[in-house]
Protein backbone atom coordinates (compact mmCIF):
# COMPACT_ATOMS: atom_id res chain seq x y z
CA UNK A 1 0.00 0.00 0.00
CA UNK A 2 2.68 2.58 0.70
CA UNK A 3 4.58 1.62 -2.28
CA UNK A 4 1.60 2.57 -4.13
CA UNK A 5 1.04 6.32 -1.99
CA UNK A 6 4.91 6.37 -3.21
CA UNK A 7 4.40 5.43 -6.86
CA UNK A 8 1.30 7.75 -7.35
CA UNK A 9 2.52 10.79 -5.23
CA UNK A 10 5.80 10.63 -7.52
CA UNK A 11 3.54 10.36 -11.00
CA UNK A 12 2.01 13.31 -9.62
CA UNK A 13 4.39 15.67 -9.12
CA UNK A 14 6.23 14.50 -11.81
CA UNK A 15 3.62 15.10 -14.30
CA UNK A 16 2.69 18.47 -12.38
CA UNK A 17 6.37 19.19 -13.34
CA UNK A 18 6.94 18.63 -16.44
CA UNK A 19 3.42 19.94 -17.07
CA UNK A 20 4.48 23.66 -15.59
CA UNK A 21 7.66 23.63 -17.21
CA UNK A 22 5.75 22.99 -20.52
CA UNK A 23 3.04 25.16 -20.17
CA UNK A 24 3.49 28.74 -20.18
CA UNK A 25 0.30 30.92 -19.20
CA UNK A 26 0.03 32.52 -23.19
CA UNK A 27 0.96 35.48 -24.13
CA UNK A 28 -1.62 38.40 -23.30
CA UNK A 29 -2.65 37.36 -19.88
CA UNK A 30 0.20 38.76 -18.17
CA UNK A 31 -0.79 39.04 -14.20
CA UNK A 32 -1.63 42.41 -13.28
CA UNK A 33 0.63 44.23 -10.50
CA UNK A 34 -0.70 46.04 -7.04
CA UNK A 35 -3.14 47.69 -5.95
CA UNK A 36 -3.41 49.74 -9.23
CA UNK A 37 -6.80 49.91 -11.29
CA UNK A 38 -7.09 49.10 -14.73
CA UNK A 39 -7.17 52.53 -16.73
CA UNK A 40 -10.48 51.35 -18.70
CA UNK A 41 -12.34 50.57 -15.63
CA UNK A 42 -12.43 54.10 -13.94
CA UNK A 43 -15.35 54.24 -11.25
CA UNK A 44 -18.25 56.33 -13.19
CA UNK A 45 -20.34 57.54 -11.17
CA UNK A 46 -18.61 58.83 -8.27
CA UNK A 47 -20.02 56.52 -5.34
CA UNK A 48 -19.50 57.88 -1.49
CA UNK A 49 -17.24 55.28 -0.20
CA UNK A 50 -17.64 55.40 3.78
CA UNK A 51 -21.75 53.55 3.19
CA UNK A 52 -20.00 50.74 1.33
CA UNK A 53 -16.89 50.26 3.71
CA UNK A 54 -19.62 50.66 6.79
CA UNK A 55 -21.26 48.03 5.19
CA UNK A 56 -18.96 45.52 4.89
CA UNK A 57 -17.84 46.11 8.43
CA UNK A 58 -21.84 45.45 9.64
CA UNK A 59 -22.18 42.65 7.90
CA UNK A 60 -18.50 40.78 9.11
CA UNK A 61 -19.78 41.48 12.69
CA UNK A 62 -23.49 40.42 12.12
CA UNK A 63 -22.27 37.35 10.23
CA UNK A 64 -20.09 36.30 12.96
CA UNK A 65 -22.17 37.49 15.45
CA UNK A 66 -25.48 35.14 14.22
CA UNK A 67 -23.18 32.21 14.09
CA UNK A 68 -22.18 32.35 17.61
CA UNK A 69 -25.59 32.67 18.63
CA UNK A 70 -26.45 29.87 15.96
CA UNK A 71 -24.21 27.52 17.88
CA UNK A 72 -24.95 28.66 21.51
CA UNK A 73 -28.79 27.91 21.05
CA UNK A 74 -28.02 24.45 19.67
CA UNK A 75 -25.54 24.37 22.40
CA UNK A 76 -28.57 24.68 25.00
CA UNK A 77 -30.50 22.43 23.34
CA UNK A 78 -27.89 20.02 23.30
CA UNK A 79 -26.86 20.00 27.05
CA UNK A 80 -30.86 20.02 27.81
CA UNK A 81 -31.20 17.02 25.37
CA UNK A 82 -28.12 15.40 27.70
CA UNK A 83 -29.04 16.35 30.98
CA UNK A 84 -33.03 14.53 30.40
CA UNK A 85 -31.16 11.27 29.05
CA UNK A 86 -28.68 11.49 31.69
CA UNK A 87 -31.53 11.56 34.17
CA UNK A 88 -33.64 8.99 32.44
CA UNK A 89 -30.69 6.35 32.30
CA UNK A 90 -30.11 7.27 35.63
CA UNK A 91 -33.62 6.81 37.23
CA UNK A 92 -33.68 3.19 35.12
CA UNK B 1 -1.24 -5.49 -11.95
CA UNK B 2 -2.46 -8.47 -14.97
CA UNK B 3 -5.28 -8.82 -12.38
CA UNK B 4 -6.14 -5.34 -12.15
CA UNK B 5 -6.24 -4.88 -15.69
CA UNK B 6 -8.05 -8.14 -16.58
CA UNK B 7 -10.57 -6.96 -13.62
CA UNK B 8 -11.48 -3.37 -15.05
CA UNK B 9 -11.73 -4.81 -18.56
CA UNK B 10 -14.66 -7.61 -17.55
CA UNK B 11 -16.43 -4.50 -16.08
CA UNK B 12 -16.27 -2.46 -18.84
CA UNK B 13 -16.99 -5.62 -21.47
CA UNK B 14 -19.79 -6.24 -19.23
CA UNK B 15 -21.28 -2.54 -19.19
CA UNK B 16 -20.81 -2.19 -22.96
CA UNK B 17 -22.39 -5.77 -23.90
CA UNK B 18 -25.88 -4.67 -21.66
CA UNK B 19 -25.40 -1.33 -23.58
CA UNK B 20 -25.05 -2.52 -26.86
CA UNK B 21 -28.40 -4.75 -26.54
CA UNK B 22 -30.45 -2.01 -25.06
CA UNK B 23 -29.05 0.67 -26.20
CA UNK B 24 -31.46 2.40 -23.61
CA UNK B 25 -28.49 4.95 -22.05
CA UNK B 26 -26.83 5.33 -25.56
CA UNK B 27 -30.06 6.42 -27.57
CA UNK B 28 -31.76 8.45 -24.61
CA UNK B 29 -28.48 10.77 -23.68
CA UNK B 30 -27.90 11.07 -27.43
CA UNK B 31 -31.26 12.67 -27.57
CA UNK B 32 -31.43 14.63 -24.54
CA UNK B 33 -27.92 15.95 -25.48
CA UNK B 34 -29.54 16.92 -29.12
CA UNK B 35 -32.58 18.94 -27.46
CA UNK B 36 -30.46 20.08 -24.71
CA UNK B 37 -28.36 21.50 -27.79
CA UNK B 38 -31.86 23.28 -29.36
CA UNK B 39 -32.64 24.87 -25.97
CA UNK B 40 -29.61 26.53 -26.19
CA UNK B 41 -30.09 27.64 -29.45
CA UNK B 42 -33.43 29.18 -29.10
CA UNK B 43 -32.14 30.91 -25.52
CA UNK B 44 -28.79 32.27 -27.30
CA UNK B 45 -29.39 32.88 -30.93
CA UNK B 46 -30.34 36.46 -31.70
CA UNK B 47 -31.83 37.39 -35.10
CA UNK B 48 -30.56 34.27 -36.73
CA UNK B 49 -26.83 34.35 -35.57
CA UNK B 50 -25.72 32.71 -32.23
CA UNK B 51 -23.75 34.81 -29.57
CA UNK B 52 -19.89 34.50 -29.57
CA UNK B 53 -18.24 31.50 -27.94
CA UNK B 54 -22.00 30.17 -27.84
CA UNK B 55 -20.62 26.90 -29.57
CA UNK B 56 -17.98 26.30 -27.34
CA UNK B 57 -19.95 26.71 -23.62
CA UNK B 58 -23.02 25.02 -25.94
CA UNK B 59 -21.26 21.98 -26.63
CA UNK B 60 -19.75 21.68 -22.93
CA UNK B 61 -22.28 21.77 -21.33
CA UNK B 62 -24.53 19.64 -23.33
CA UNK B 63 -21.38 17.25 -22.94
CA UNK B 64 -21.92 17.81 -18.60
CA UNK B 65 -25.75 17.65 -18.67
CA UNK B 66 -25.95 14.65 -20.87
CA UNK B 67 -22.99 13.05 -18.81
CA UNK B 68 -24.48 13.36 -15.79
CA UNK B 69 -27.58 11.80 -16.91
CA UNK B 70 -25.64 8.80 -17.86
CA UNK B 71 -23.72 8.42 -14.95
CA UNK B 72 -27.12 8.45 -13.37
CA UNK B 73 -28.78 5.80 -15.53
CA UNK B 74 -25.86 3.55 -15.37
CA UNK B 75 -25.87 3.84 -12.00
CA UNK B 76 -29.26 3.15 -11.68
CA UNK B 77 -29.40 0.24 -13.60
CA UNK B 78 -26.89 -1.42 -11.02
CA UNK B 79 -28.78 -0.82 -8.43
CA UNK B 80 -31.95 -1.91 -10.06
CA UNK B 81 -30.40 -5.51 -10.13
CA UNK B 82 -28.01 -5.10 -7.00
CA UNK B 83 -25.05 -5.86 -9.26
CA UNK B 84 -23.35 -3.37 -7.67
CA UNK B 85 -23.33 -5.38 -4.40
CA UNK B 86 -22.12 -8.46 -6.12
CA UNK B 87 -19.31 -7.01 -7.89
CA UNK B 88 -18.27 -5.64 -4.31
CA UNK B 89 -18.14 -8.89 -2.83
CA UNK B 90 -16.30 -10.53 -5.75
CA UNK B 91 -12.42 -11.06 -4.56
CA UNK B 92 -11.83 -8.29 -6.31
CA UNK B 93 -9.25 -5.03 -6.11
CA UNK B 94 -12.22 -2.50 -5.60
CA UNK B 95 -10.40 0.03 -7.89
CA UNK B 96 -10.35 -1.92 -10.56
CA UNK B 97 -13.85 -2.21 -10.89
CA UNK B 98 -14.01 1.79 -10.60
CA UNK B 99 -11.91 1.72 -13.82
CA UNK B 100 -14.21 -0.92 -15.60
CA UNK B 101 -17.08 1.20 -15.09
CA UNK B 102 -14.86 4.70 -15.78
CA UNK B 103 -13.67 3.17 -19.26
CA UNK B 104 -17.54 2.11 -19.77
CA UNK B 105 -18.71 5.97 -19.36
CA UNK B 106 -15.99 7.07 -21.39
CA UNK B 107 -16.80 5.14 -24.11
CA UNK B 108 -20.47 5.57 -23.83
CA UNK B 109 -19.74 10.10 -23.77
CA UNK B 110 -17.61 9.88 -26.86
CA UNK B 111 -20.29 8.43 -29.00
CA UNK B 112 -22.07 10.86 -27.64
CA UNK B 113 -19.78 13.39 -28.53
CA UNK B 114 -19.00 11.88 -31.82
CA UNK B 115 -22.77 13.11 -32.40
CA UNK B 116 -22.59 15.88 -30.77
CA UNK B 117 -19.70 17.62 -32.01
CA UNK B 118 -20.81 17.91 -35.65
CA UNK B 119 -24.43 18.57 -34.86
CA UNK B 120 -23.50 21.73 -32.81
CA UNK B 121 -20.74 22.52 -35.43
CA UNK B 122 -23.80 22.56 -38.07
CA UNK B 123 -26.23 24.56 -36.11
CA UNK B 124 -23.61 26.95 -34.86
CA UNK B 125 -21.08 27.42 -38.16
CA UNK B 126 -18.68 27.00 -35.99
CA UNK B 127 -15.02 25.11 -37.42
CA UNK B 128 -14.52 22.24 -35.39
CA UNK B 129 -12.70 20.45 -38.13
CA UNK B 130 -9.96 23.78 -37.85
CA UNK B 131 -7.41 22.00 -35.70
CA UNK B 132 -8.77 18.16 -35.03
CA UNK B 133 -5.97 16.81 -32.90
CA UNK B 134 -6.13 19.63 -31.04
CA UNK B 135 -9.58 19.38 -30.24
CA UNK B 136 -10.05 15.90 -29.81
CA UNK B 137 -7.14 16.38 -27.28
CA UNK B 138 -9.85 19.02 -25.33
CA UNK B 139 -12.46 16.51 -25.84
CA UNK B 140 -10.56 13.34 -24.24
CA UNK B 141 -9.01 14.98 -21.49
CA UNK B 142 -11.90 17.32 -20.29
CA UNK B 143 -14.50 14.28 -20.84
CA UNK B 144 -12.14 12.26 -18.95
CA UNK B 145 -11.92 14.54 -15.27
CA UNK B 146 -15.68 14.85 -15.62
CA UNK B 147 -16.12 11.07 -15.80
CA UNK B 148 -13.46 10.48 -12.97
CA UNK B 149 -15.55 12.37 -10.91
CA UNK B 150 -18.77 11.13 -12.02
CA UNK B 151 -17.96 7.77 -11.77
CA UNK B 152 -17.27 7.50 -8.42
CA UNK B 153 -19.85 10.62 -7.26
CA UNK B 154 -22.39 8.42 -8.79
CA UNK B 155 -21.42 4.89 -7.54
CA UNK B 156 -20.49 6.27 -3.50
CA UNK B 157 -24.58 7.95 -3.96
CA UNK B 158 -26.00 4.28 -5.25
CA UNK B 159 -27.43 3.48 -1.95
CA UNK B 160 -27.88 7.26 -0.45
CA UNK B 161 -31.32 8.95 -0.40
CA UNK B 162 -32.49 11.87 -2.56
CA UNK B 163 -29.28 10.45 -5.44
CA UNK B 164 -30.88 12.09 -8.17
CA UNK B 165 -30.79 15.68 -7.35
CA UNK B 166 -27.40 14.87 -5.01
CA UNK B 167 -25.14 13.76 -8.28
CA UNK B 168 -25.58 17.14 -10.07
CA UNK B 169 -25.25 19.07 -7.01
CA UNK B 170 -22.00 17.01 -5.81
CA UNK B 171 -20.78 17.35 -9.56
CA UNK B 172 -21.01 20.08 -11.03
CA UNK B 173 -19.37 22.35 -8.48
CA UNK B 174 -15.91 20.24 -8.60
CA UNK B 175 -15.86 19.48 -11.93
CA UNK B 176 -16.14 23.42 -12.80
CA UNK B 177 -12.92 24.05 -13.49
CA UNK B 178 -13.33 21.32 -16.44
CA UNK B 179 -15.85 22.81 -18.24
CA UNK B 180 -13.87 25.93 -17.80
CA UNK B 181 -10.73 24.69 -19.28
CA UNK B 182 -12.73 22.93 -21.83
CA UNK B 183 -14.64 25.42 -23.03
CA UNK B 184 -12.21 28.38 -22.93
CA UNK B 185 -9.81 26.06 -25.12
CA UNK B 186 -12.49 24.70 -27.58
CA UNK B 187 -13.09 29.09 -28.03
CA UNK B 188 -9.82 29.13 -28.51
CA UNK B 189 -9.87 26.86 -31.11
CA UNK B 190 -12.99 28.24 -32.99
CA UNK B 191 -11.61 31.83 -33.64
CA UNK B 192 -10.96 32.94 -36.92
CA UNK B 193 -7.47 32.17 -36.14
CA UNK B 194 -7.28 29.46 -34.19
CA UNK B 195 -5.09 29.80 -30.91
CA UNK B 196 -2.92 27.08 -30.19
CA UNK B 197 -0.71 27.91 -27.41
CA UNK B 198 -3.63 28.94 -25.81
CA UNK B 199 -5.45 25.46 -26.22
CA UNK B 200 -2.19 23.73 -25.62
CA UNK B 201 -2.35 25.82 -22.05
CA UNK B 202 -5.69 24.57 -21.21
CA UNK B 203 -4.66 20.94 -22.41
CA UNK B 204 -2.40 21.15 -20.12
CA UNK B 205 -4.82 21.79 -17.15
CA UNK B 206 -6.80 19.39 -18.05
CA UNK B 207 -4.01 16.58 -18.20
CA UNK B 208 -3.27 17.87 -14.11
CA UNK B 209 -6.47 17.71 -13.30
CA UNK B 210 -7.18 14.07 -14.48
CA UNK B 211 -4.07 13.06 -12.98
CA UNK B 212 -5.35 14.33 -9.36
CA UNK B 213 -8.43 13.52 -9.89
CA UNK B 214 -8.36 10.12 -11.09
CA UNK B 215 -5.60 9.97 -8.45
CA UNK B 216 -7.79 10.68 -5.49
CA UNK B 217 -10.35 8.32 -6.65
CA UNK B 218 -8.45 5.17 -6.78
CA UNK B 219 -7.54 6.06 -3.62
CA UNK B 220 -10.92 6.73 -2.23
CA UNK B 221 -13.25 4.40 -4.03
CA UNK B 222 -12.34 1.37 -1.51
CA UNK B 223 -13.10 3.28 1.49
CA UNK B 224 -16.76 4.95 0.30
CA UNK B 225 -17.71 2.28 -1.06
CA UNK B 226 -17.29 -0.15 2.13
CA UNK B 227 -19.48 -0.10 5.21
CA UNK C 1 -7.04 23.87 26.38
CA UNK C 2 -10.74 24.26 28.45
CA UNK C 3 -8.82 26.80 30.91
CA UNK C 4 -7.43 28.30 28.15
CA UNK C 5 -10.51 28.97 26.04
CA UNK C 6 -11.97 31.93 27.93
CA UNK C 7 -8.98 34.02 28.40
CA UNK C 8 -8.14 33.63 24.63
CA UNK C 9 -11.89 34.46 23.93
CA UNK C 10 -11.30 37.71 25.91
CA UNK C 11 -8.02 37.84 23.84
CA UNK C 12 -9.66 37.28 20.43
CA UNK C 13 -11.87 40.62 21.68
CA UNK C 14 -9.48 42.70 22.50
CA UNK C 15 -7.78 41.79 18.93
CA UNK C 16 -11.23 42.69 17.29
CA UNK C 17 -11.72 45.62 19.00
CA UNK C 18 -8.37 47.33 18.39
CA UNK C 19 -8.03 46.40 14.26
CA UNK C 20 -11.17 49.07 13.46
CA UNK C 21 -8.93 51.31 15.22
CA UNK C 22 -5.14 49.97 13.34
CA UNK C 23 -6.94 50.22 10.29
CA UNK C 24 -8.24 54.06 10.82
CA UNK C 25 -5.02 54.71 10.99
CA UNK C 26 -3.51 53.24 8.53
CA UNK C 27 -2.14 54.98 5.51
CA UNK C 28 -4.99 55.28 2.89
CA UNK C 29 -4.23 53.72 -0.60
CA UNK C 30 -3.25 55.80 -3.06
CA UNK C 31 -5.78 55.44 -5.69
CA UNK C 32 -8.95 53.58 -3.76
CA UNK C 33 -8.79 55.24 -1.07
CA UNK C 34 -11.29 54.84 1.70
CA UNK C 35 -13.12 51.55 0.24
CA UNK C 36 -9.24 49.93 0.24
CA UNK C 37 -10.21 49.37 3.96
CA UNK C 38 -12.42 46.84 3.09
CA UNK C 39 -9.33 44.72 2.35
CA UNK C 40 -8.35 44.75 5.78
CA UNK C 41 -11.18 41.71 6.34
CA UNK C 42 -11.90 40.87 2.97
CA UNK C 43 -8.80 39.31 2.53
CA UNK C 44 -7.90 37.71 6.00
CA UNK C 45 -11.78 36.28 5.50
CA UNK C 46 -10.66 35.06 2.72
CA UNK C 47 -7.91 33.25 4.21
CA UNK C 48 -10.23 31.66 6.71
CA UNK C 49 -12.55 30.36 3.75
CA UNK C 50 -9.35 29.00 2.44
CA UNK C 51 -8.10 27.28 5.47
CA UNK C 52 -11.31 26.05 6.63
CA UNK C 53 -11.46 24.23 3.00
CA UNK C 54 -8.07 22.46 3.76
CA UNK C 55 -9.20 21.56 7.61
CA UNK C 56 -12.17 20.04 6.43
CA UNK C 57 -10.73 18.11 3.69
CA UNK C 58 -7.86 16.94 5.45
CA UNK C 59 -10.03 15.96 8.55
CA UNK C 60 -12.37 13.76 5.63
CA UNK C 61 -9.46 12.44 4.66
CA UNK C 62 -8.61 10.94 8.49
CA UNK C 63 -12.88 9.94 8.76
CA UNK C 64 -12.34 8.06 5.51
CA UNK C 65 -9.15 6.11 5.74
CA UNK C 66 -8.92 5.98 9.68
CA UNK C 67 -12.53 5.81 10.11
CA UNK C 68 -12.14 8.46 13.22
CA UNK C 69 -15.44 9.91 14.50
CA UNK C 70 -13.73 12.55 16.15
CA UNK C 71 -11.80 14.01 12.36
CA UNK C 72 -15.86 13.55 11.17
CA UNK C 73 -16.84 16.11 13.82
CA UNK C 74 -13.72 18.20 12.65
CA UNK C 75 -14.54 17.88 9.64
CA UNK C 76 -18.03 19.35 10.20
CA UNK C 77 -17.67 22.45 12.25
CA UNK C 78 -14.66 23.00 9.46
CA UNK C 79 -17.42 22.93 6.79
CA UNK C 80 -19.70 25.38 8.46
CA UNK C 81 -17.29 28.20 9.38
CA UNK C 82 -16.06 27.90 5.36
CA UNK C 83 -19.33 28.84 4.79
CA UNK C 84 -19.71 31.41 7.30
CA UNK C 85 -16.47 32.92 6.40
CA UNK C 86 -17.23 32.26 2.66
CA UNK C 87 -20.47 34.36 2.87
CA UNK C 88 -18.16 37.15 4.42
CA UNK C 89 -16.03 36.91 1.31
CA UNK C 90 -18.89 37.07 -1.07
CA UNK C 91 -20.74 39.91 0.43
CA UNK C 92 -17.66 42.30 1.22
CA UNK C 93 -16.30 41.52 -1.95
CA UNK C 94 -19.06 42.99 -4.01
CA UNK C 95 -19.07 46.11 -1.48
CA UNK C 96 -15.81 46.66 -2.67
CA UNK C 97 -15.99 45.86 -6.02
CA UNK C 98 -19.20 48.05 -6.32
CA UNK C 99 -17.43 51.56 -5.12
CA UNK C 100 -14.18 50.86 -7.50
CA UNK C 101 -15.28 49.08 -10.28
CA UNK C 102 -19.11 50.45 -10.68
CA UNK C 103 -20.28 46.79 -10.67
CA UNK C 104 -21.54 44.48 -7.98
CA UNK C 105 -19.91 41.35 -10.17
CA UNK C 106 -17.07 40.94 -12.86
CA UNK C 107 -16.92 37.16 -13.23
CA UNK C 108 -13.08 38.06 -12.23
CA UNK C 109 -11.38 34.87 -11.00
CA UNK C 110 -10.54 35.48 -7.71
CA UNK C 111 -14.19 36.39 -6.43
CA UNK C 112 -15.27 33.65 -8.85
CA UNK C 113 -13.23 30.75 -7.68
CA UNK C 114 -14.19 32.03 -3.76
CA UNK C 115 -17.72 31.46 -4.85
CA UNK C 116 -17.00 27.70 -6.07
CA UNK C 117 -15.34 27.01 -2.53
CA UNK C 118 -18.27 28.40 -1.23
CA UNK C 119 -20.52 26.16 -3.02
CA UNK C 120 -18.71 23.50 -2.70
CA UNK C 121 -18.86 23.31 1.03
CA UNK C 122 -22.51 24.29 0.74
CA UNK C 123 -23.14 21.28 -1.37
CA UNK C 124 -21.35 19.60 1.59
CA UNK C 125 -23.75 20.30 4.24
CA UNK C 126 -26.56 19.86 1.90
CA UNK C 127 -25.11 15.86 1.14
CA UNK C 128 -24.43 15.04 5.33
CA UNK C 129 -28.17 16.69 5.88
CA UNK C 130 -29.95 14.83 2.77
CA UNK C 131 -27.98 12.35 2.22
CA UNK C 132 -29.58 9.22 4.31
CA UNK C 133 -27.41 7.15 6.38
CA UNK C 134 -24.15 6.80 6.02
CA UNK C 135 -24.31 10.84 4.60
CA UNK C 136 -21.08 11.30 6.57
CA UNK C 137 -18.66 9.45 4.00
CA UNK C 138 -20.62 11.06 0.94
CA UNK C 139 -19.49 14.26 2.58
CA UNK C 140 -15.98 13.28 2.82
CA UNK C 141 -15.72 12.72 -0.24
CA UNK C 142 -17.38 16.09 -1.28
CA UNK C 143 -14.85 17.89 0.76
CA UNK C 144 -11.88 15.78 0.32
CA UNK C 145 -12.04 16.74 -3.76
CA UNK C 146 -13.08 20.20 -2.91
CA UNK C 147 -9.90 20.47 -1.04
CA UNK C 148 -8.36 19.05 -4.14
CA UNK C 149 -9.80 21.46 -6.38
CA UNK C 150 -8.32 24.67 -4.75
CA UNK C 151 -5.45 24.95 -6.18
CA UNK C 152 -6.75 24.78 -9.33
CA UNK C 153 -9.53 27.65 -8.82
CA UNK C 154 -6.64 29.68 -7.43
CA UNK C 155 -3.79 28.97 -10.58
CA UNK C 156 -7.06 30.74 -12.46
CA UNK C 157 -6.39 33.99 -11.13
CA UNK C 158 -2.71 34.20 -12.40
CA UNK C 159 -3.60 33.00 -15.59
CA UNK C 160 -6.67 35.11 -16.53
CA UNK C 161 -6.88 39.21 -17.35
CA UNK C 162 -8.45 39.94 -14.28
CA UNK C 163 -9.30 43.31 -12.12
CA UNK C 164 -9.00 41.53 -9.26
CA UNK C 165 -5.02 42.39 -6.80
CA UNK C 166 -3.16 39.53 -8.03
CA UNK C 167 -1.95 36.82 -5.07
CA UNK C 168 1.53 39.70 -4.82
CA UNK C 169 -0.50 42.18 -3.32
CA UNK C 170 0.07 40.42 0.11
CA UNK C 171 3.49 40.60 -0.23
CA UNK C 172 4.00 43.83 -1.29
CA UNK C 173 2.11 45.68 0.86
CA UNK C 174 3.19 49.62 2.16
CA UNK C 175 4.82 49.29 5.81
CA UNK C 176 2.37 51.29 7.83
CA UNK C 177 -0.28 48.74 5.79
CA UNK C 178 1.82 45.61 7.29
CA UNK C 179 0.49 46.34 10.77
CA UNK C 180 -3.10 46.62 11.00
CA UNK C 181 -3.22 43.92 7.92
CA UNK C 182 -1.61 40.95 10.22
CA UNK C 183 -3.24 42.26 13.03
CA UNK C 184 -6.51 41.62 11.46
CA UNK C 185 -5.04 38.14 10.18
CA UNK C 186 -3.97 37.14 13.59
CA UNK C 187 -7.66 38.41 14.93
CA UNK C 188 -9.19 36.11 12.55
CA UNK C 189 -6.64 33.44 13.06
CA UNK C 190 -7.85 33.41 16.56
CA UNK C 191 -11.62 33.49 15.97
CA UNK C 192 -11.20 30.65 13.44
CA UNK C 193 -9.67 28.74 15.85
CA UNK C 194 -12.21 30.03 18.85
CA UNK C 195 -15.24 29.15 16.68
CA UNK C 196 -13.80 25.42 15.69
CA UNK C 197 -13.88 24.44 18.77
CA UNK C 198 -16.57 25.58 19.92
CA UNK C 199 -18.65 24.33 17.19
CA UNK C 200 -16.56 20.89 17.61
CA UNK C 201 -18.24 20.73 21.29
CA UNK C 202 -21.37 21.13 19.74
CA UNK C 203 -20.94 17.62 17.66
CA UNK C 204 -19.32 16.10 20.60
CA UNK C 205 -22.28 16.66 22.65
CA UNK C 206 -24.66 15.59 19.80
CA UNK C 207 -21.94 12.07 19.35
CA UNK C 208 -23.08 12.03 23.45
CA UNK C 209 -26.34 12.23 23.07
CA UNK C 210 -26.44 9.53 20.50
CA UNK C 211 -24.75 7.13 22.42
CA UNK C 212 -27.00 7.91 25.83
CA UNK C 213 -30.00 6.74 23.13
CA UNK C 214 -28.85 3.48 21.73
CA UNK C 215 -27.27 3.31 25.60
CA UNK C 216 -31.26 2.87 26.49
CA UNK C 217 -32.51 1.31 23.35
CA UNK C 218 -30.88 -1.64 25.07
Amino acid sequence: MKRRVMATIGSMLLTAGSLLAASQPPPGTAAQGDFVPVSAVQSVEQLPAAPFLIAAYVVVWLALLIYVWSIWRRMKKIEHDLADLRKRVQSR
Amino acid sequence: MKQFARVAWIVMRKDLTVEVRSREILYTTVFFAASSVLVFAFALVREGRPMEDAAAGILWIAIAFAGTLALGRTFERERQTETLRALMLAPSDRPAIYVGKLLGILILLGVVELVLVPLVGLLFNAPFGARPLWLVLLLATGTLGFASVGTLFAAMLVRARSRDVLLPVLLYPITIPVIIAGVRGTAALLQATPDEPMARFWVALLVFFDVVFVTLALWTFEPLMTE
Amino acid sequence: MARAYTPLVVLAMVLFAVAPVAVAFAPPEQVMGLIQRIFYYHVPSAMMLFLSAFVCGIASAVFLFKRSARADRIAVSAGELAIVFGLIVMVTGPLWGRKFWGVWWQWDAKLTSAFLLWMIFVAYLLVRRYGGPGAEKLGAAMALFGMANVPFVYVAANYWRTLHPTTNVVMTLAPGMRGPFWLCVAAFLLLYGLLLTLRKRLEDQRAAVEQLYLAMDE
